[in-house]
């Protein structure tokens, strides 16, 4: 089928020349020669085949800018302002930056390009990277774009924004401004404030104020990331030909935690470095107490990665610990005289949970759990407190709030821990609940036998039994010796298929962690949910596969000693047997013991 | 004359390679692939700066696969210690090899062979309004050691006149720039690439000018016919020293600072007093400060402080750094006041 447009007699000769350049280059250079075209195009009169190709990239971008238009959002943060958003999902959350819901505080009115407003909820934050969640609310299915993968932008990709520039969208129907990928993996110095801009996408896209917190998208109306900062110094506010955004990748990661509604923070290795005189970049101090420094790295080893990728610069290194949420496992790899060195090192907050509560307004706040009697320390001032927002909870939003120290919006936890508890439940499903009993080989020689029940856990080794008698206190008896607490483990995690996260002291929704801290793909194909346990003296990190199956438990004892590092194999689908087939046991950088599993029963069949 | 015979045989070697890429129409290279060939023949110039308003970086190309490389000249060059990054990280120590004042281009040479290089050869044709061009830079000085320079994209808008000004001081080039429609005037961008859609180098970015009629930050580039003609003249030492406009000078006085007397060819500006009640009593100058800075641009003489003061436009805030008891000291005298010395 071929198109015939019309053109006016009076177009320019470059134009012609601008049509038929972009003729040789679809798919290409064509986007500003097809809307030339299109808009030079509507007088009659000469009749003029156009390359269909040509017509399909157009087509093309009709389309990924419709798709991004519905799931752009325009927020209204009252009288301080607004900014723009952008959906992530049918079920209405929506990514902006925590600059631009910061003023609105728990409650926001957002606009969609149906010309409908919606009343809207904060869920999650993070101010050191200067983002934020929100749900909006009072509709079943949402439009929404997907997250892309940020790793495969490159310089010179096409892109545009999607939002609310000046706040000119009064009609909710976003503004796009088009461009080209500047740059990728810019590090951004905080600019007098903790926002910290690392790995971001660098675009020549005009970014304007109220363009922050929406998306930016590539050619198939992907999110590559979402509108942050941009320099406007030099021309008054408006744009410089340099915005940055931040990483559909870098969102990624946080978004488990945000979606927990919580105080999200960045990890630091407790460690710095700087660049030596031959380029290398090596640790120029570190902290005594940090677990890097546990697990070996010193003063003037090179790093050579970090989470699986490259470090070459300073800034390369500080890209990569910008993406990534405190608390994560990831590989470290060192280099020190000469010799190569590998180890998983866990990555502590840049700051306390006081600090961030103190950043969003919150007043000091104890951290996460809370104290010792299980109950809420002494609250201060929330969100929802403040004088002038207290009363005027639109009556949607107080349903889905709850204000809880630590927490943005505790009550989207308490809806995070409930699914992935669901979702163990469904995995067992008509398992009985009677005790664990798993038998087979070590690969380091040897039969084991394991047997978990209410009240005792034995374990048989070549070395010895050990037993943990799990009606007091779990932290008393890591047991067996060397393990770090593997027994333990393995009773958190009965008890959590057995009676339900809910049930076992107090769990909380951590966010998304990589399903295996060794081998981390920078794409987050590898998340899995997180639950945090603290019960009877422990704390476990729980992680849970999107089957509903428990494939990794990290439990301490001792917030000073190297936890237990239980990683678990599950069946493989459709396996009639649903025993896992092996558990993996590590102690920091050792390997206590690879157990195969050849037999045993959880719990048996249906009570 | 040795010097021009090797440029000039240079300059051929490589339109001769250029040629053969041109049959290749049909595999118009991406985007992608233009931007990653071009950025590295484009280098980080780190020189003198670093004070407010006063970038100490630039962008510079590379010309030739032994090290030349042409960028624009400022402020950036007046330093001993002049240092080029490649698009691999390699850090270079540069020399200065010559500046065409007219022009304000100049010619650095940093000790390295076999490296990717621009042809800088006439335009067969100026570029026409509307033809599409990247522009490549290290502008705001984003990237640093071997990260990407900047890529922005565009298009011609006009190739006229240079009309245009620092401050109140006439731009001292009059011919013909590529206005470009792409945000470019930035710290940091001077000297960068513009690229037509092949990769070809058709202009240099210019030095942050603003437009003479409209007060407006100019995206201009320096066409490479002018990049040719200027690389030319420093190669062979047959630079203009007249530039196209003489900057008017302005008697500090006028804002109650009175230098010591003007009695030799370079006199350091020191200040010998300061009128009572005038703007610069108020803003706490004193005698003795010697006056190193007016705004971003560097004095070192009373010539030119009164050429810096003079450049600015009345009502332009005055803003100049003066070295007190060895410490740098910023004072503002506030906005600058009609009159000019002849």
């Amino acid at each position: 089928m071929t198109f015939v447009m019309t053109f006016s007699l009076f177009m320019p000769l470059d134009t012609t020349r601008a049509m038929r350049s972009c003729c040789f280059m679809p798919a290409r250079w064509s986007p500003c020669a097809v809307l030339l075209i299109a808009t030079l195009g509507a007088r009659p009169g000469m009749a003029i085949d156009v390359d269909p190709v040509v017509l399909e990239a157009e087509a093309r971008r009709v389309a990924a800018i419709e798709r991004a238009s519905a799931a752009a959002v325009a927020i209204f943060a009252g009288d301080s302002g607004g900014g723009s958003g952008v959906l992530i999902s049918p079920d209405g959350y929506a990514l902006t930056n925590f600059h631009v819901v910061e003023p609105a505080g728990v409650a926001m009115t957002c606009g969609l390009s149906d010309g409908h407003l919606y009343e809207a909820v904060l869920v999650g934050l993070d101010p050191t990277g200067d983002v934020a969640l929100v749900k909006l609310l009072g509709r079943d299915e949402f439009p929404f774009a997907v997250l892309a993968d940020s790793d495969a932008v490159e310089q010179g990709d096409w892109c545009f924004a999607a939002g609310n520039p000046f706040l000119l969208a009064t009609d909710l129907v976003p503004s796009i401004s088009a461009g080209i990928v500047s740059g990728t993996h810019r590090y951004q110095f905080p600019a007098g404030t903790i926002l910290e801009y690392a790995d971001c996408i660098q675009v020549d896209a005009a970014i304007n104020p109220g363009n922050s917190g929406g998306g930016l998208f590539d050619a198939a109306g992907r999110i590559i990331g979402v509108n942050g900062r941009a320099s406007f110094e030099k021309r008054g506010r408006v744009n410089v030909g340099a915005g940055d955004a931040i990483s559909s990748n870098q969102l990624r990661n946080f978004l488990g935690c945000l979606k927990g509604g919580k105080l999200c923070d960045h990890a630091t290795l407790g460690a710095t470095v700087a660049t030596a005189v031959d380029a290398r970049v090596v640790v120029s101090d570190i902290l005594e107490s940090s677990d890097a420094w546990r697990q070996g790295l010193r003063i003037d080893d090179e790093i050579v990665s970090l989470a699986g990728r490259a470090v070459r610069t300073v800034n390369a290194f500080k890209n990569v610990l910008g993406t990534l949420p405190a608390g994560w496992q990831v590989p470290i790899v060192y280099r020190r005289s000469g010799r190569r060195e590998e180890t998983l090192v866990r990555l502590a907050g840049v700051h306390t949970q006081s600090e961030l509560a103190a950043i969003v307004g919150r007043g000091a706040e104890p951290p996460n759990p809370p104290g010792d009697d299980g109950k809420p320390k002494e609250r201060g001032p929330g969100l929802a407190r403040k004088p002038d927002r207290a009363r005027e909870l639109p009556e949607a939003v107080r349903a889905v709030y709850e204000d809880r120290p630590g927490f943005t919006n505790y009550y989207f936890n308490l809806v995070e821990r409930d699914r992935v508890s669901r979702g163990i439940a469904a995995a067992r499903g008509t398992a009985g609940k009677g005790p664990w009993v798993l038998e087979g080989t070590l690969e380091e020689g040897g039969d084991f036998r394991i047997e978990v029940a209410d009240s005792v856990a034995v374990i048989d080794l070549p070395t010895g039994t050990s037993e943990l008698d799990t009606t007091g206190e779990l932290d008393a008896n890591p047991v067996p010796p060397g393990s770090g607490g593997m027994l333990a483990a393995l009773v958190v995690w009965r008890r959590l298929v057995n009676d339900g996260a809910a049930a076992v002291g107090r769990t909380a929704y951590l966010g998304t962690a990589p399903i295996d801290p060794r081998h981390i793909d920078p794409s987050g194909g590898d998340l899995v949910d997180v639950l945090e346990t603290a019960v009877d003296g422990i704390e476990a990190h729980v992680r849970v596969d999107a089957r509903g199956q428990v494939v990794g438990i990290d439990l301490w004892t001792s917030p000073e000693a190297d936890p237990c590092e239980l990683r678990i194999t599950p069946a493989k689908v459709g396996d009639a047997n649903d025993l896992p087939q092996r558990l993996d046991v590590w102690r920091g950088s050792e390997r206590f013991g690879t157990f195969v599993i050849a037999d045993g029963s959880l719990g048996g069949g249906a009570p | 004359m040795k010097t021009q015979r090797i440029w000039r045989a240079l300059a051929g070697g490589i339109v001769a390679a250029s040629t053969l890429t041109v049959p290749a129409a049909a595999a118009e290279p991406t985007p992608r692939e233009v931007i990653a060939r071009a950025a590295r023949r484009v280098v980080k110039i780190y020189g003198a700066g670093g004070l407010s308003g006063l970038e100490g970086y630039q962008s510079g190309i590379l010309v030739s696969p032994d090290g030349r490389i042409i960028t624009v000249a400022s402020t950036v060059l007046d330093s001993d210690e002049i240092d080029c990054v490649l698009d691999d990280g390699r850090r270079f120590g540069a020399k200065l090899v010559g500046i065409d004042p007219r022009r304000e281009l100049a010619m650095l040479q940093i000790d390295a062979a076999d490296l990717p290089a621009f042809a800088v050869v006439p335009e067969e044709a100026p570029a026409l309004p509307g033809t599409r061009i990247l522009a490549l830079s290290n502008m705001f000085g984003v990237a640093v050691g071997d990260e990407r320079v900047t890529a922005q994209r565009g298009v011609v808008a006009a190739r006229i006149p240079l009309e245009a000004r620092r401050g109140a001081a006439e731009a001292p080039f009059r011919g013909n720039v590529y206005v470009l429609d792409c945000t470019t005037n930035n710290p940091g961008s001077p000297g960068g690439a513009v690229i037509d859609a092949r990769g070809r180098l058709i202009g240099m970015l210019g030095k942050e000018l603003r437009s003479t009629d409209s007060g407006i930050w100019l995206n201009y580039a320096l066409p490479a016919n002018e990049l040719v003609a200027g690389s030319e003249a420093i190669l062979t030492g047959k630079v203009a020293t007249t530039t196209d406009a003489d900057t008017p000078r302005f008697e500090p006085r006028l804002l109650g600072a009175v230098l010591v007397p003007d009695l030799l060819d370079r006199t350091p500006p020191f200040v010998e007093s300061v009128d009572p009640a005038s703007p610069a009593a108020r803003a706490g100058l004193r005698p003795d400060d010697l006056v190193i800075a007016v705004g971003p641009r560097s004095v070192a003489t009373r010539t030119a402080v009164e050429q810096a003061l003079g450049s600015l436009a009345p009502g332009d805030p005055v803003k100049i750094t003066v070295i007190r008891a060895g410490a740098l000291v910023e004072i503002d005298l506030g906005p600058r006041p009609r009159g000019t010395t002849p």
